[in-house]
């Protein structure tokens, strides 16, 4: 990877947004190149659509403006596809992937989104099965890695057990970690 | 060795501190600073230093419990935002006039009114006759390298002056980048032990802080804050080379970039420096000979080397986070400092103010290269149409 990827999330407060644009930011470190995670801040309410970004590079970063035009876009609760614009600004050539249970095609035709390449996958009926709760952020990053090709999913997984290792039982890593493996593996593309 | 790490720059500057190992630190959250205390309580309730932190019920208490720890002789830091340092007023001062060698993590913000927790300097630029020594930062690097020599220079007896350390509210406080982080015994090394000369703990030699001081006396104190000042500005250059010797730096009054064959420049701090960069990369493309001046220290201000290092521009462009109101044309306060200083030292150029970003506004790579590429214009026919340009307002 030489040109830097831009990325942008969408979800909702409480669903791991953050988290989520944090751990990719530690695979980064953990692979050696150079990243931004930052949030898109305004009141913090849980269940709110929320905004937030991730730069991947390997070289140093320096720009700090917003991200305008995303390389890819991660949707983590498909009830913002009617309400928020997320193919907004998102290259022609760019990624689209939704938490859904719908097909890509789908998607397109929710999302305007013509171009590009557009997956799907059902990270929360993943996250339910595996982890009993409805937290799309680990199996959406399975999904991402496959989407996009920027990371394996050993390299992800390695991150996963470093990042919850010491915060959670080693139950929930376990759990984290089959949702992760199955999402990358139920991603669609169309 | 040294390690890199994922951090938002609240929690490098957190990190700074929990390797200084403050005797006392005394704060009150205020957004977008909060994470950094946030993460120094956990330092502090792991056991990780040994500082004593004192939480107070408002930032008046904070910078009044800060004075009173400092003339105690103890090594003091505090961090604070926008209207949490305006409710410190009075004790900013005070700090300043008293000698206190506190250093503050100052996360830049808008100050109110209208209601507003994002970036931009008015409130730094309100502390600015203040008598603190002001570092900026452009990233969290910066931030956690500046803070750890802020000790230093602070410390210094020819100086024995406050430095507040800035670092632009939630675009670097809460962004996540890679961090260099050194050896807990390194920073330790380097900052070195507090030895207070004028320790209000120290019974043999009993002093006196804080006491009335009339006509008789207050001037020549004032007349010793200039004197501190112009020694920090020796200091804060020492402590650089020493710090860029130990750590692999290079940071100095200000950081030139691409300038030295420029014809045309913006002098721009904190975070949009890092923006202009990209652009200046991008503009050298196209072959048009532009460059960046990001100023690292504004208190004491650098007049004469910066006059000497844009002396060779045809245009100089500012862009400021704030304004002056009321000042003349309206402009930002590092626009009306720079003039003067390029004036009176007899560099003579067209120059013009942008204000931008105020409240948090995004600023993108376009429109700092619509402010290059008005400065080329004005470079070739010397006229400048107008001072001040407000940036992207609507």
């Amino acid at each position: 990877m030489t040109d830097m990827v831009e990325i942008r999330w969408h979800g909702r407060g409480g669903q791991g947004v953050v988290t989520a644009g944090k751990l990719l930011a530690e695979t980064a470190l953990g692979t050696g190149q150079y990243f931004q995670a930052f949030p898109d801040y305004g009141p913090e309410r849980m269940g709110a659509p929320i905004r937030s970004y991730t730069r991947l590079s390997s070289r140093p970063i320096t720009i700090h403006s917003q991200v305008e035009n995303p390389d890819v876009v991660l949707v983590l609760d498909s009830t913002l596809l009617g309400t928020v614009s997320v193919a907004e600004g998102l290259k022609e050539d760019g990624i689209l992937l939704v938490n859904t249970g719908m097909q890509p095609q789908e998607v397109r035709e929710i999302t305007g989104f013509h171009t590009g390449k557009v997956f799907t996958v059902d990270a929360s009926h993943i996250a339910i099965e595996e982890m009993g709760r409805e937290i799309t952020n680990t199996p959406m990053l399975g999904a991402f890695a496959r989407a996009t090709g920027l990371f394996d999913t050993d390299t992800l997984i390695e991150q996963v057990r470093h990042w919850f290792g010491s915060k959670v039982s080693p139950e929930i890593v376990e759990a984290n970690i089959r949702a992760l493996r199955r999402a990358a593996e139920e991603v669609v593309e169309g | 060795m040294s390690k890199f790490e994922a951090l938002a720059g609240n929690e490098a500057v957190a990190t700074a501190m929990r390797q200084i190992n403050p005797d006392v630190v005394a704060a009150y959250p205020i957004t977008p600073q909060t994470s950094t205390v946030q993460t120094f309580a956990n330092y502090v309730a792991d056991g990780l230093v040994d500082t004593e932190f004192v939480t107070v019920e408002s930032e008046h208490s904070a910078m009044s419990a800060c004075v009173g720890a400092s003339a105690a002789g103890a090594r003091v830091m505090t961090a604070t935002s926008a209207n949490g340092l305006a409710l410190m007023w009075e004790i900013v001062y005070i700090a300043a006039s008293t000698r206190c060698p506190i250093v503050m993590g100052l996360v830049n913000r808008a100050l109110s009114g209208p209601i507003n927790i994002h970036c931009d300097h008015s409130d730094v630029m309100g502390m600015r006759d203040s008598g603190w020594i002001i570092l900026f930062s452009e990233n969290g690097q910066e931030a956690y390298d500046n803070l750890i020599q802020a000790v230093r220079i602070a410390e210094h007896p020819d100086v024995l002056l406050p430095v507040a350390v800035c670092q632009d509210g939630f675009i670097t406080s809460h962004g996540m980048e890679r961090v260099e982080i050194y050896e807990d015994a390194d920073v330790r090394a380097f900052v070195g032990e507090y030895r207070p000369q004028w320790s209000l703990l120290d019974l043999e030699h009993p002093k006196t802080y804080g006491p009335l001081d009339f006509y008789d006396y207050y001037y020549e104190h004032k007349r010793q804050q200039v004197e501190a000042m112009q020694h920090a500005h020796r200091v804060i250059q020492e402590v650089a080379e020493a710090f860029n010797r130990t750590f692999d730096r290079d940071y100095g009054l200000f950081e030139p970039y691409r300038l030295e064959d420029a014809e045309v420049a913006v002098v721009v701090a904190n975070s949009t420096a890092g923006t202009a960069k990209v652009v200046v990369d991008r503009l050298r493309e196209e072959g048009l000979k532009v460059g960046l001046l990001k100023p690292r220290v504004f208190r004491p201000f650098p007049a004469e080397e910066l006059a000497e290092a844009l002396a060779h521009l045809k245009a100089v462009a500012v862009m400021d986070r704030s304004i002056s109101f009321g000042a003349m044309g309206n402009a930002g306060p590092l626009f009306l400092e720079l003039a003067a200083a390029l004036a009176l030292r007899g560099v003579r150029m067209p120059m013009a103010d942008y204000v931008y970003g105020l409240g948090g506004r995004d600023i993108l790579p376009r429109e700092i290269e619509s402010v290059y590429r008005d400065m080329l214009r004005v470079a070739e026919t010397g006229q400048v149409e107008r001072m001040v340009t407000y940036l992207s307002v609507r």
